[in-house]
């Protein structure tokens, strides 16, 4: 273990930060969305991820956000393990009719202000499960949503790009209170 | 594995010709009870167990003869259970109930599995009851009696990114009693969508079926149909997908061994091993267009070519981790601290394994030396050779083996194929369906064996069709493996098996 954490201490760095697109891309969407999060919440938000009926192709995409690549804790978002602590709720779908009760009492755990973004073509729509008695559809069925951040499953760059959107809304969301 | 009753049972029977590759016998309720009853005596697998309106069907494999299917006509809604002689049928049986309202006689847990009471429907696939959109019933958990002893209720919502459940355990102290499991939260209805669905749809859904499965779920479901209509898969496509399927594996399998050594509290192996699937993944992408390959694999072959440049990133993208990956899995076996907590934690035995068939990590590493890949060969891999890596500890630690060693098979394998993809045509055209045709497959997916079942109607439409997740006969093992572990050993132990909840709930 020695030698591979020396080896580390001269690594560069794996996480991505610039020649391809997304790499750029990726950079961009960290600095504006820092900006923003500075801006409401000090420094950091808070995520709870709630698997709502997906595949867990999602899953596997949100859960990269965390891997030394895309890194996404040097933006201040982190993932909790209680709706309790979280800000925002990122659930994925489509909300089968199982999951319906847990996904509301997870929403009702969740302290204001908060937010709710769908992830996925199923939780923003019903994907391919449309038409089950099994399920009920997309995520603002059953509770709000600020934000759809679609695909099958979006890669964990969209997820990104799809939390800077989700501050625009919320910065207007400060300003302008339903 | 002597098979001596179930061969002697079968002979009296005659196969129905539309069904392949493997027979399909239809046979009397007595035959389907001694054969349940040869299940139990160790003299074959249980492969899969379904229901449809107005009959049940088992998936054997035997071990002298062809893999087969055996079907039993259903009267009066009702049919011998099998579950009180094989306990691996129980939790199949209580699905066929849920689903068909087919009423497994004799059973003893009537407790419902998927249905959790909230559908507005009972029964949705068979008589299709209106029930009242009612709230969740309550579910009544085994009684644990003893002094001491406390329920820890977990989830459906976990703590982590994962998938929803709900686990029971009782304790005594720190020493886990009992886990109970209830799962169905993700159930989504697959069956009733797929019951006919254009063939083209039906491929889209069972590959949301469990999305780290994606490959293996359409190479199963492409093989059932092509199985059914006779088609023959350019050999370019069939090598393509053999690489979709690899890939699909070392991915999961570097994800797995670094979460599970993520929770031992060994973060550095989890951030490298968290690189080496980002690798992969980026390198699919650029391959096929696609990280996780869904939709690639089409009956009849692929519906896209590998990027010109794929081939050379694939092999880039192994050049590059290989070394590392290497190093990595020096240093899990050089750490005592890390190992202290994987071995001789969550121990299956190898009686249950075999017991319940367990395939993938689960089985092979409790000694059971079962690969489809190998054991019910199919094209690409009837033309390589690889290694079957199995160990006997039964631990979480041999749970982690299995998965470096067939890392490194995978590797060698992409290695042969990528170095040297045949040309030709990618797809085989469909033929147009005149009748009824049925069709059975079984594909190594990186936790197991999936197994897929479909008929075809006459106007080519999905008349139905039946996924068997690998899950099915390893969730109730994990309940066996934490049994005497510490509470706080769970999380090891769950991720060590890594069964799908969304594949298992369909």
């Amino acid at each position: 273990m020695r030698t591979l954490l020396l080896k580390s201490l001269f690594a560069r760095p794996v996480t991505i930060k610039r020649l391809a697109p997304d790499e750029i891309a990726l950079e961009e969407v960290g600095r504006a969305l820092e900006a923003r999060t500075r801006r409401l919440f000090g420094r950091s938000i808070t995520i709870r991820e709630v698997d709502a009926g997906s595949c867990n192709g999602c899953e596997l995409e949100i859960h990269a956000l965390n891997n030394a690549i895309y890194d996404v804790e040097r933006f201040g978002i982190r993932f909790a393990a209680s709706p309790r602590h979280a800000d925002v709720l990122l659930v994925t779908g489509p909300v089968t009719r199982n999951m319906k009760i847990a996904l509301e009492r997870t929403y009702a755990a969740t302290p204001d202000p908060k937010w709710v973004v769908a992830v996925g073509d199923c939780g923003c729509g019903c994907g391919v499960f449309e038409g089950s008695y099994a399920v009920i559809g997309a995520v603002d069925k059953v509770i709000p949503v600020d934000l759809h951040i679609r695909g099958c499953p979006p890669r964990p760059i969209d997820i990104l790009r799809g939390l800077v959107a989700l501050m625009d809304g919320a910065t207007r969301r400060a300003h302008n209170p339903r | 594995m002597q098979d001596v009753t179930i061969a002697s049972l079968l002979s009296r029977f005659s196969p129905l010709a539309h069904h392949k590759p493997w027979p399909r016998y239809e046979v009397d309720a007595e035959t389907w009870v001694r054969i349940g009853k040869a299940l139990a005596a160790g003299e074959g697998d249980l492969l899969a167990l379904w229901g449809e309106p107005k009959a049940v069907h088992m998936a054997l494999r035997v071990a002298s003869a062809k893999p087969c299917v055996i079907s039993l006509a259903v009267a009066k809604r009702q049919f011998p259970s099998i579950g009180i002689h094989h306990l691996p049928a129980i939790r199949l049986e209580r699905t066929i109930r849920d689903l068909y309202g087919l009423r497994p006689t004799g059973a003893q847990d009537e407790r419902p599995w998927l249905d959790h009471g909230v559908w507005g429907v009972s029964a949705p696939l068979g008589p299709r009851t209106r029930t009242e959109p009612a709230v969740a019933t309550g579910y009544a958990f085994r009684p644990v009696h003893g002094e001491g002893l406390h329920q820890i209720p977990v989830g459906p919502v976990h703590a982590g990114i994962i998938e929803p459940g709900h686990f029971r355990f009782t304790a005594n102290g720190e020493t886990v009693a009992r886990l109970e499991e209830r799962l169905g939260y993700v159930h989504k209805g697959a069956e009733s969508l797929l019951s006919g669905a254009a063939i083209e749809k039906a491929g889209r859904i069972v590959a949301r079926l469990s999305g780290d499965s994606t490959v293996a779920l359409s190479f199963a479901f492409a093989r059932a149909v092509e199985a059914a209509l006779d088609i023959v898969v350019p050999t370019r496509a069939q090598v393509l997908r053999g690489v979709m399927a690899e890939l699909e594996r070392i991915a999961n399998h570097f994800g797995d061994v670094g979460a599970i050594c993520n929770d031992a509290a060994f973060a550095l192996i989890h951030a490298h091993c968290g690189i080496f699937r980002e690798s992969v993944l980026a390198a699919t992408d650029q391959a096929f267009g696609h990280r996780l390959m869904m939709d690639v694999i089409v009956p009849g072959g692929v519906a896209r070519d590998i990027e010109a440049d794929g081939a050379g990133a694939l092999i880039a993208m192994l050049d590059n981790v290989a070394p590392g990956f290497s190093e990595i899995v020096r240093l899990y076996d050089d750490t005592p601290s890390l190992q202290d907590r994987t071995c001789a934690t969550g121990v299956v035995s190898r009686e249950l394994v075999r017991k319940w068939a367990a395939g993938g990590h689960v089985g092979r590493a409790s000694g059971r030396n079962f690969d489809s890949r190998r054991d019910l060969a199919y094209a690409p891999y009837d033309g390589v050779a690889f290694d079957v890596p199995v160990f006997e500890a039964g631990d979480v630690d041999a749970r982690v083996w299995v998965r470096i060693r067939e890392v490194e098979a995978s590797m060698r394998m992409l290695r042969t194929w990528l170095a040297a993809l045949p040309g030709g045509p990618l797809r085989t055209e469909m033929p147009t369906a005149t009748d009824t045709h049925e069709g059975i497959a079984v594909v190594e997916a990186f936790r197991g064996d999936v197994l897929v079942w479909i008929r075809l109607a006459a106007d080519g439409t999905v008349a139905r069709c039946h996924v068997r997740d690998p899950s099915w006969f390893q969730w109730p093992l994990l309940e066996a493996a934490i049994e005497n572990n510490i509470v706080a050993d769970f999380p090891l132990c769950n991720k060590s098996f890594n069964c799908s909840y969304s594949g298992h709930d369909l």
